[in-house]
């Protein structure tokens, strides 16, 4: 089947070729970093974890919202999903790939990451998530791609596939939850130290992964001949529209009680990052666009009139997309490091080869991405006779 | 050709499976005592079940009481100075009341104790949350409580760094060798990409000699063993009063301040 990303239109290859060039400045940019050191980055003493973490820790979300696509169509039967679900499983496999590699670039010892494996430390919730995260990026994998192979061959998918599937259902709620204990287990750290931090990053993960899975399938319906369906879109749609109004709640949650009980160090990183804090305050209007378009995201999506409109629709995902990217993408990893544990502010803003490294760990996620769905979408038409 | 590329893959699955479990099972199998490696120790060297300091605030009045401690420390260390304090290692450093006590701060907390400069430095917690995170071990607590760095294992993640609630550690965000002003042959450099932090100075310690920063401080600093009831330590733990930097955390930090 692989061959099936081999061969396509200009356009397509057009695409990748841009695609490959981006990596390669990315490539370029990560071997300046290699032997300059982390140095390279806006990453400081104070704030010691910056984009490359914050991106990882979304993208492990967008990974985990396959299981949106999964649960209904293997565990309900919403045979409807049986479309979409490999489009689910294949952008789980391109996202844990950035994951991957996200965490990769951002060690300062990068040679050493088998000493990972070499000395394993199960009290360490990294060495966790290098299971999960493997063990996720597998199941989707050999999943995705047996059954699609099935779908080809006009076969049942093989037995054996079962255990698997229903494996990777709770298996995708655990990637989300020990990357959420990386965080919340750290005394001293007010902002993250919260029994809610998991529940808000699978909320706001099955409202950005879903979300862009739709988009996606509007792109696909778009420029090949192979149609994810109406319902399909709408369905996810609703999920999106709990999923984003649960990720507000849990916000609210937070906001309430750092405030109501106003104990310093919960509220310190709240007000550093939506009033500054000691005149401070570079992400102020980053977190104020991130709540007004999720609160613009709830009532385009709540209301069936406007979801129903697959402009307004597709509008909203960007909205939801946008947003909770700048939720953790941009605020939940600095806004945890200022203040530091001393109270002093430091602040922490990307330098240029950093956002071009990450830019370039995007493409990579784009170039599998790209190769999966042209796979899956080519087979999809095969099967259905529109090629 | 099929089936030989087929089992070619299982061959070379099984393989890597067993080459990914060897350190596992390398784990489970070393609790026998044979499998212990054997330590030569230096007779003169200074032994106690948990390291402790006590410092006597009252002594170190200003910067300059500071200074001789903070420049000792930096020299036989080799701490390397960066103009960019973004990227500035320190294992022992000043800073007032109000950042290093935060929970603890007094409304109307007497002026020259709100702006005195405070010793600051790793605490060497009886529970340390740095060494709970390494996902390496690199970074571990000796059974004589202090909380060490192996530069050699660590990957630099920076997870000890997020996890410490004192804000002790540094990360060697570049080549530190250009940056030191004299180099000290009786300790290594660092390399970039590692976290360092005071490591209570272990390998004076191990000939027989106290903290630098200690011996320097004209007994304004005490060091001793906290489980030594007739240590010199627990004595002005006895006689004083001394609060410790955010005991609420249950960190067990051994560094004490009598103010």
């Amino acid at each position: 089947m692989l061959e099936k990303a081999l061969t396509g239109t200009k356009r397509y290859y057009g695409w990748m070729a841009a695609l490959l060039a981006v990596i390669g400045v990315g490539f370029i940019c990560y071997l300046w970093q290699f032997t300059f050191g982390l140095g390279l980055t806006g990453m400081s003493r104070d704030v010691s974890w910056g984009f490359y973490v914050a991106q990882f820790t979304f993208l492990v979300g967008v990974a985990a919202s396959a299981v949106m696509v999964v649960l209904p169509y293997y565990l309900h039967n919403y045979k409807a999903f049986g479309r979409i679900t490999i489009l689910g499983e294949f952008l789980a496999v391109a996202s844990v790939s950035m994951c991957i590699l996200f965490i990769f670039v951002d060690l300062g010892q990068p040679i050493r990451i088998m000493n990972v494996i070499l000395h394993p430390t199960p009290n360490s919730m990294l060495f966790w998530d290098m299971i999960v995260l493997n063990g996720y990026l597998f199941l989707n994998i050999i999943v995705g791609w047996k059954v699609l192979e099935a779908e080809r061959n006009n076969v049942p998918p093989a037995g054996w596939l079962k255990p698997l599937i229903y494996l990777s259902i709770p298996w995708a709620v655990s990637i989300h939850t020990v990357t959420a204990y990386l965080y919340c287990g750290l005394p001293g750290r007010g902002f993250w130290l919260t029994a809610i931090l998991a529940p808000r990053f699978l909320a706001s993960a099955f409202a950005a992964g879903p979300a862009f899975l739709i988009l996606l399938c509007m792109l696909v319906r778009k420029i090949t001949k192979f149609d994810p369906g109406r319902e399909q879109i709408q369905s996810l749609a609703k999920v999106v529209a709990y999923a984003i109004s649960v990720n507000v709640f849990f916000f609210l949650c937070e906001v309430f009680v750092a405030f109501y009980s106003k104990i310093p160090e919960h509220t310190e990183h709240l007000k550093y990052l939506f009033v500054g804090l000691h005149g401070h305050g570079v992400l102020v209007p980053w977190m104020w666009a991130s709540l007004i378009l999720m609160v613009l995201a709830i009532i385009l999506l709540v209301n069936p009139v406007t979801r129903k409109n697959e402009t307004v629709l597709a509008l909203a995902c960007v909205a939801v997309f946008v947003g909770t990217w700048i939720d953790k993408g941009l605020g939940m990893i600095s806004g945890g490091f200022v203040p530091n544990p001393l109270n002093h502010v430091t602040e922490y803003v990307p330098t240029l080869p950093e956002l071009a490294i990450s830019i370039g760990v995007w493409a990579v996620g784009f170039l599998i991405l790209t190769a999966l769905y042209k796979i899956a979408v080519t087979i999809k038409e095969e099967v259905e006779g529109l090629i | 050709m099929e089936s030989s590329r087929r089992s070619f893959l299982k061959i070379a699955g099984i393989s890597a499976l067993g080459l990914g479990a060897k350190p596992v099972l390398d784990v489970m199998a070393s609790s026998g005592e044979a499998a212990k490696p054997e330590t030569i120790r230096d007779p003169k060297a200074l032994l106690a079940k948990r390291w402790g300091m006590v410092i006597d605030t009252r002594k170190l009045q200003t910067e300059e009481d500071l200074k001789p401690m903070i420049d000792i420390c930096n020299k036989i260390h080799n701490i390397p100075h960066f103009e960019n304090h973004l990227h500035e290692i320190k294992w022992i450093w000043s800073e007032e009341f109000e950042n290093d006590f935060p929970m603890q701060e007094a409304d109307f907390l007497d002026d020259r104790l709100k702006h005195m400069p405070f010793l600051t430095l790793c605490n060497h917690c009886n529970v340390p949350p740095c060494v709970r995170v390494c996902p390496t071990k690199a970074t571990f607590k000796r059974e004589d409580g202090i909380v060490m760095m192996d530069y050699h294992r660590c990957i630099g993640c920076r997870f000890c760094m997020a996890a410490c609630p004192y804000g002790s550690r540094s990360f060697n965000f570049r080549d530190p060798r250009p940056f030191i002003k004299k180099l000290y042959t009786g300790y290594p450099t660092r390399t970039k990409g590692v976290v360092e932090k005071c490591d209570f100075c272990a390998e004076r310690l191990a000939v027989g000699e106290i903290p630098a920063c200690v011996e320097v401080s004209k007994g304004a600093i005490a060091f001793g063993d906290l489980d030594d009831l007739n240590s010199e330590v627990r004595k002005l733990l006895r006689d004083n009063y001394a609060i410790r930097r955010k005991p609420a955390l249950g960190t067990g930090p051994s560094v004490f301040y009598i103010v």
